[in-house]
C-alpha cells in the first residue's frame, strides 16, 4: 500500500478557501486554486453555490480531468447554465449579484491591495507582470473578496509597487472615499494562516494559523507590521474527504500539484 | 496618460458610420483583400478572448502586409500581441492582461518590450476595457462605472471621474474606444455579413459596432435562409460588416467553441522557441507559420489532419 501523497500548497489553499464559502452564495471564481475551492465547497457544504467565471460563464459543473487553464475556454463553460458576454458578467457583479470573489496576486500589502501589473513602477518596470485581467473588477464589485496566496516574504510587502486591485487602499475609510462603495477584502487565506482586517485601521490581522505553524513564524514571513488577534485559532488540517474530492476533480494534479 | 483622444471622439466616430457604405451587398472576399483595408497607424481591435475565437487567419494575413504603427486592443491578449511587437507592426497594446496562461509563465517578449520602453502598454481592468467598447458601441463618449476606482489603473490611461448628477457619488467615466478596424472570427455568416456566434459571446458584438471598419472571418458561409431561420442567433448585423472571408479553422491552434479545442502543446513549442532564442524565436515562428504558408490550406497542413481531428473530438466531448 502506497502512502497518500503529501498535501500541496494549492490543495491546502483550495481546502481553506472552500471552507470560507457558505451554502446559497454566488461566487466569482478563477482558474486554479479558486476553481478547486469553489468546486470542493459545492460538493461538500455548499450544494446551492453558483459559480461565475470571468470569460462569461454562469453555473458551470466542470468535467473532472478536463479542468480549464483559462477562464474563457470550453472547459470553463462545461455544462454551464448561461454564457453571457464578458462585459455583462462583470456588470452582474456591479449590480450586486456576486456575494464573494476569489483573487490572488504577485504582491499584497497590509491593506489587502494587490499588484499584478508591474514590479518597480508602471512606466519602466523592473518586471512587467501580465496585468489585472478581471482581478480589479472582482475586488471592486463583489460583495466580499477572499484572497488566496502562497505566503512568502517577497509577496507580502508594506506597500505594493502599483495598486492593480484595490483592497483598503491606505486604510481607514480610504476605499469608500475613492468611490468604491461596496465590498472589500474579507479574508486572506495563505499557506500559513487566515487573516482578516482590523475594522478601524483596515490593517491585516492574523486570526488563525494552520496546524504546525506558529504566530512567530507568520510574523517572520510577513515583512510588514502584522496585527494579531487576541485569540489566534488553529485551523483543522485538510480532511481525507476534502483531499479525495480535490484529487478526483484533478486526477493528474495539473492544478493541485 | 496614454488614451488617444481620437479613440473617444464620439462625434467623429458617428460621422464615420454615417459615411460608411451600409448596402445589403455581397461581403465575401479574400483574406488579402479584406486586410488591405487596414492602414498604418490604425487602431485594430481583436475579438475573442485569449486563446479562444482569436481571428488568427485575419491577423496572419494582416502581418503578411508588414504594417507599421498599429495600436492593438484585446481584452486578454495572447501571443498574437507578441507577433505584433516582434514584427514591428504594433507600437501600442491596449489590454487588461497579456500572456498565454499560468503553465507558460510570464511573457518574456512582453517583459523585454515593456521594460525597455519599446511599446506603450495601456492596461485596463477587464470590465474597464469592455465598457470602453460598450460605450463606443452605444455611440457615447463614456460610461459611468464603479470599477477601477482608487486603483493605479486610473492613472495609466488617464481615466477621469465624474460626480453623478443625481446622487453626487464619484463614478469612473470610462472613456469610449472607437477602433479604426475590428478583426473578428465567427461560427457562421451569410454573404451579406450577418454573423452568428456559438458559445461564449466575449466582446465581439460590441467591438463590431464600435469599430469604423469590420473584417470578419467565418468557419462557415451559410445561406441567407439559414440566417433568417434563426435570427435570434445573429449577433452582428450585416450592415456593420465591411468584408467577410470564409476561413475554416480560422482560429486554430486557438479554440472555436463547439468546433475545435485549442492545442496547448503548440503553445508550449512556441514558448520553448522564446526560452531558447528570445525574440528571434518568435521571428522564426513567424517565418514558419505566418509569412511561410502561401495559403490557409498550407498553414493547416503544418499541423496535420490528425491534430485537427483530435481538436474536433475534444470539442465534441466538451460541448455534448
Amino acid at each position: 500500500m502506497s502512502a497518500a501523497p503529501a498535501v500541496t500548497a494549492n490543495e491546502f489553499l483550495a481546502v481553506m478557501g472552500a471552507r470560507e464559502l457558505s451554502d446559497h452564495q454566488t461566487v466569482f471564481t478563477g482558474v486554479g486554486a479558486p476553481m478547486m475551492a469553489s468546486a470542493l465547497a459545492q460538493r461538500l457544504h455548499a450544494p446551492h453555490l453558483t459559480m461565475v467565471v470571468e470569460g462569461g460563464v454562469v453555473g458551470p459543473e466542470w468535467k473532472p480531468g478536463w479542468l480549464p487553464i483559462s477562464t474563457n475556454e470550453m472547459r470553463a463553460a462545461y455544462r454551464a447554465q448561461m454564457l453571457p458576454a464578458i462585459t455583462d458578467i462583470f456588470l452582474m457583479a456591479q449590480r450586486g449579484f456576486l456575494d464573494v470573489g476569489f483573487i490572488g496576486g504577485a504582491q499584497i500589502d497590509q491593506y489587502g491591495n494587490l499588484n499584478t501589473s508591474a514590479i518597480g513602477g508602471y512606466e519602466r518596470p523592473k518586471v512587467k507582470l501580465p496585468g489585472s485581467g478581471g482581478a480589479n473588477d472582482i475586488i471592486s464589485l463583489c460583495g466580499q473578496v477572499i484572497i488566496l496566496t502562497v505566503h512568502e516574504p517577497r509577496r507580502f510587502v508594506e506597500r505594493v509597487d502599483f495598486v492593480t486591485s484595490p483592497g483598503y487602499l491606505t486604510g481607514g475609510d480610504s476605499r469608500r472615499r475613492s468611490g468604491l462603495l461596496f465590498g472589500g477584502v474579507s479574508r486572506v487565506v495563505t499557506t500559513l494562516g487566515l487573516f482578516g482586517f482590523e475594522p478601524a485601521s483596515r490593517r491585516m490581522q492574523l486570526i488563525a494559523v494552520h496546524p504546525g505553524v506558529s504566530v512567530d513564524e507568520v510574523r517572520a514571513q510577513t515583512p510588514f507590521p502584522l496585527l494579531v488577534a487576541d485569540r489566534v485559532q488553529t485551523t483543522a488540517p485538510p480532511s481525507a474527504r476534502e483531499l479525495e474530492i480535490l484529487r478526483s476533480l484533478d486526477p493528474t494534479r495539473q492544478f493541485t500539484g | 496618460m496614454t488614451i488617444d483622444l481620437r479613440e473617444t471622439d464620439f462625434q467623429a466616430a458617428r460621422r464615420r458610420i454615417e459615411a460608411k457604405p451600409k448596402s445589403a451587398r455581397e461581403k465575401l472576399t479574400s483574406l488579402e483583400e479584406a486586410v488591405g483595408r487596414v492602414k498604418d497607424g490604425d487602431h485594430v481591435a481583436l475579438g475573442g478572448c485569449l486563446y479562444t475565437r482569436t481571428p488568427l487567419g485575419l491577423v496572419r494575413a494582416l502581418l503578411r502586409r508588414r504594417p507599421h504603427g498599429l495600436a492593438l486592443s484585446r481584452n486578454l491578449m495572447c501571443y498574437e500581441g507578441e507577433w505584433g511587437l516582434v514584427s514591428e507592426a504594433v507600437t501600442k497594446v491596449v489590454t487588461s492582461w497579456m500572456g498565454i496562461g499560468l503553465p507558460w509563465g510570464l511573457s518574456r517578449i512582453v517583459r523585454e518590450y515593456v521594460e525597455s520602453g519599446r511599446v506603450t502598454f495601456e492596461e485596463w481592468s477587464h470590465l474597464g476595457l469592455g465598457l470602453r467598447f460598450r460605450a463606443a458601441a452605444m455611440g457615447v463618449p463614456f460610461l459611468p462605472s464603479l470599477t477601477m476606482l482608487g486603483s493605479g489603473l486610473m492613472d495609466v490611461g488617464g481615466s477621469r471621474t465624474i460626480a453623478c448628477p443625481y446622487t453626487g457619488q464619484t463614478l469612473h467615466a470610462v472613456p469610449a474606444l472607437f477602433p479604426d478596424v475590428a478583426l473578428l472570427h465567427v461560427h457562421r455568416a451569410d454573404r451579406l455579413g450577418n454573423c452568428q456566434i456559438d458559445g461564449y459571446p466575449h466582446m465581439d458584438a460590441d467591438i463590431a459596432l464600435a469599430a469604423s471598419t469590420v473584417l470578419v472571418s467565418a468557419e462557415e458561409i451559410v445561406s441567407e435562409g439559414e440566417i433568417r431561420r434563426r435570427p435570434d442567433r445573429t449577433v452582428i448585423p450585416g450592415f456593420a460588416v465591411d468584408a467577410l472571408v470564409h476561413v475554416p479553422y480560422g482560429c486554430y491552434p486557438h479554440e472555436c467553441y463547439g468546433l475545435y479545442d485549442a492545442d496547448p502543446a503548440h503553445f508550449t513549442e512556441y514558448v520553448a522557441g522564446i526560452q531558447s532564442r528570445g525574440a528571434a524565436g518568435v521571428a522564426a515562428y513567424l517565418d514558419r507559420f505566418v509569412y511561410g504558408p502561401a495559403t490557409h490550406g498550407e498553414y493547416l497542413a503544418l499541423f496535420g489532419d490528425a491534430a485537427l481531428g483530435a481538436a474536433r473530438d475534444r470539442a465534441r466531448v466538451l460541448t455534448s
